[in-house]
């Protein structure tokens, strides 16, 4: 046992799904088990923040660090698991990229308390009480970890050696990882493990001449099995997104949502996205290419579903004016009881 | 009132096109037209060329504004370049719209080579209304120093590692 590489997976900001990809190798799990020493997994093993500092620095072989960084505790846990792990690899597209949780930066987090926590449909709560930092109570103090305004990828926040996006990856891809890592033939550091063509390279639906006079939502028109969707109207991110996943989305009739992200080389998943797909509009004059993008709603949603924290703006622009918003305060709404 | 000399110079990256704005700037320059020195251009070879990436690129690295000119529609060099500009510049827009950005830091112009008059004023215009705006500084929209309240005693650890 103890000659065993020693391997550590934490989830950070991020809905689970990447532990059940884990636990998606079925039997490979065995080999996983049989290779590596789990030495900390909250999703399954019972284990607290002082037995990880418990550890020495290094001592960790394979991290497969989950989420994104949205709080001061992702972000401990974060510098925490890099001294402590010799091999930090950003698993799943939260991690990657900022991901689901990294649509966050589209908004501030007054904002999102105000709607969260006040205006939201489902939420009473006349007298206006919000999360705060610290809490007393009978018997003591109780202490939240401070909620970011921004979401960062984990390689915002520590140095981390290889990429899996994903969301989830899928269970080719982390085999792709286990084998590299258990035969020792791992790639550069700072690499992405995986393929670097597109997902249209591992397509199989017919690709014509694109030029689309209108954009369609899924609910909209029942798609052609055969044909590319984006040929068809449908908004599909497999132009300038990683292949690895079979392309299973769009193999079901549903746009490529971008989780893989950008290829090697690309500074900006969004605007490749955006470049590629104002190429086939079937229009000349401005009003007319207006008149096509109406059908677009959201177009920044699309483009940067799974990466705007790693984006080149990272975030929508604060509320103007060159001093801190409010939102970087903590939040002002005081309980009342 | 604030004077012209209190108002800040901007930094406005220009994309121009190799065979018409780019032209339009030397023969402004050659000309001796007087506009703000606030344009940093670059020459792409066509509108076309111009990937969104380096529009938002400029503005991450510090650029308070930026102008993309090229070819009148129907006039592109390479036939259609510009009109692909068009398509790629509305949907740029929109996005930008998204991100909170104000409308005048990114705009698209057209002036033909002997139109050296209308790049200066097109220039002289756009550096009055991203004055008015303010600087940009985009990355002050993400800084660096998130509250680390919980970390302290890590972070000093961290220091005693040499790390």
């Amino acid at each position: 046992m103890a000659d065993k590489p020693k391997l550590a997976l934490y989830w950070a900001s991020s809905c689970g799904g990447c532990e059940i990809a884990v636990l998606g190798l079925h039997e490979k799990i065995l080999d996983v088990a049989a290779a590596f020493d789990i030495v900390f997994w909250p999703c399954v093993m019972d284990m607290k923040y002082a037995d990880v500092e418990a550890l020495e620095p290094g001592s960790i072989d394979v991290c497969l660090f989950n989420g994104a960084i949205r709080n001061d505790e992702n972000a401990r846990m974060a510098h925490l698991l890099r001294e402590k792990s010799k091999v930090l690899i950003a698993f799943g597209s939260c991690a990657v990229g900022g991901a689901i949780p990294g649509l966050a930066n589209f908004s501030s987090r007054d904002e999102m308390f105000e709607w969260i926590y006040y205006q939201s449909p489902t939420t009473e709560n006349p007298s206006r009480v919000f999360p705060q930092r610290r809490t007393d109570v009978a018997e003591g103090e109780l202490e939240l970890p401070a909620f970011w305004n921004t979401v960062k990828a984990l390689a915002q926040v520590v140095p981390v050696d290889y990429y899996l996006p994903g969301c989830p990856p899928e269970v080719q891809s982390i085999e792709l990882a286990v084998n590299a890592l258990v035969s020792g033939a791992v790639p550069p550091s700072g690499a992405v493990i995986g393929l670097n063509i597109a997902v249209c390279d591992e397509c199989p639906r017919e690709r014509q001449d694109k030029k689309i006079s209108r954009f369609y939502r899924p609910q909209e028109i029942i798609p052609d099995p055969a044909i590319c969707l984006l040929d068809q109207g449908l908004f599909c991110a497999g132009v300038a997104t990683r292949a690895g996943c079979k392309a299973r989305c769009p193999q079901v009739g549903m746009g490529c949502r971008g989780c893989y992200g950008p290829l090697d080389g690309v500074y900006d998943h969004g605007a490749r996205l955006l470049s590629a797909i104002a190429s086939i509009i079937d229009a000349d004059t401005p009003e007319e290419v207006e008149a096509v993008l109406d059908t677009l709603p959201d177009p920044a949603g699309y483009f940067y579903r799974y990466y705007l924290p790693q984006s080149l703006l990272r975030r929508r622009a604060r509320e103007n004016g060159q001093k801190q918003s409010a939102a970087e305060k903590t939040p002002v709404a005081t309980p009342t009881n | 009132m604030m004077s012209d000399s209190d108002k800040f110079t901007p930094v406005i990256v220009g994309f121009l096109c190799n065979w018409c704005s780019y032209r339009a700037a030397d023969l402004a320059g050659t000309s001796r037209m007087g506009y703000p020195a606030t344009l940093r251009d670059i020459r792409i070879m066509c509108t076309g060329r111009l990937d969104p990436t380096f529009v938002l690129r400029a503005l991450q690295e510090g650029a308070d504004g930026v102008l993309i000119m090229g070819c009148h529609p129907g006039q592109c060099h390479y036939q259609e370049g510009n009109y692909k500009a068009i398509r790629r510049f509305a949907l740029l827009k929109r996005v930008l719209r998204q991100m909170g950005l104000e409308e005048e830091r990114v705009q698209l112009h057209w002036a033909s080579a002997a139109q050296g008059l209308l790049f200066a004023e097109t220039v002289s215009r756009m550096t009055k209304q991203i004055q008015a705006l303010g600087p940009l500084d985009w990355s002050r929209n993400w800084p660096n120093e998130e509250p680390f309240m919980l970390l302290q005693p890590y972070l000093h650890e961290e220091a005693a590692h040499g790390r």
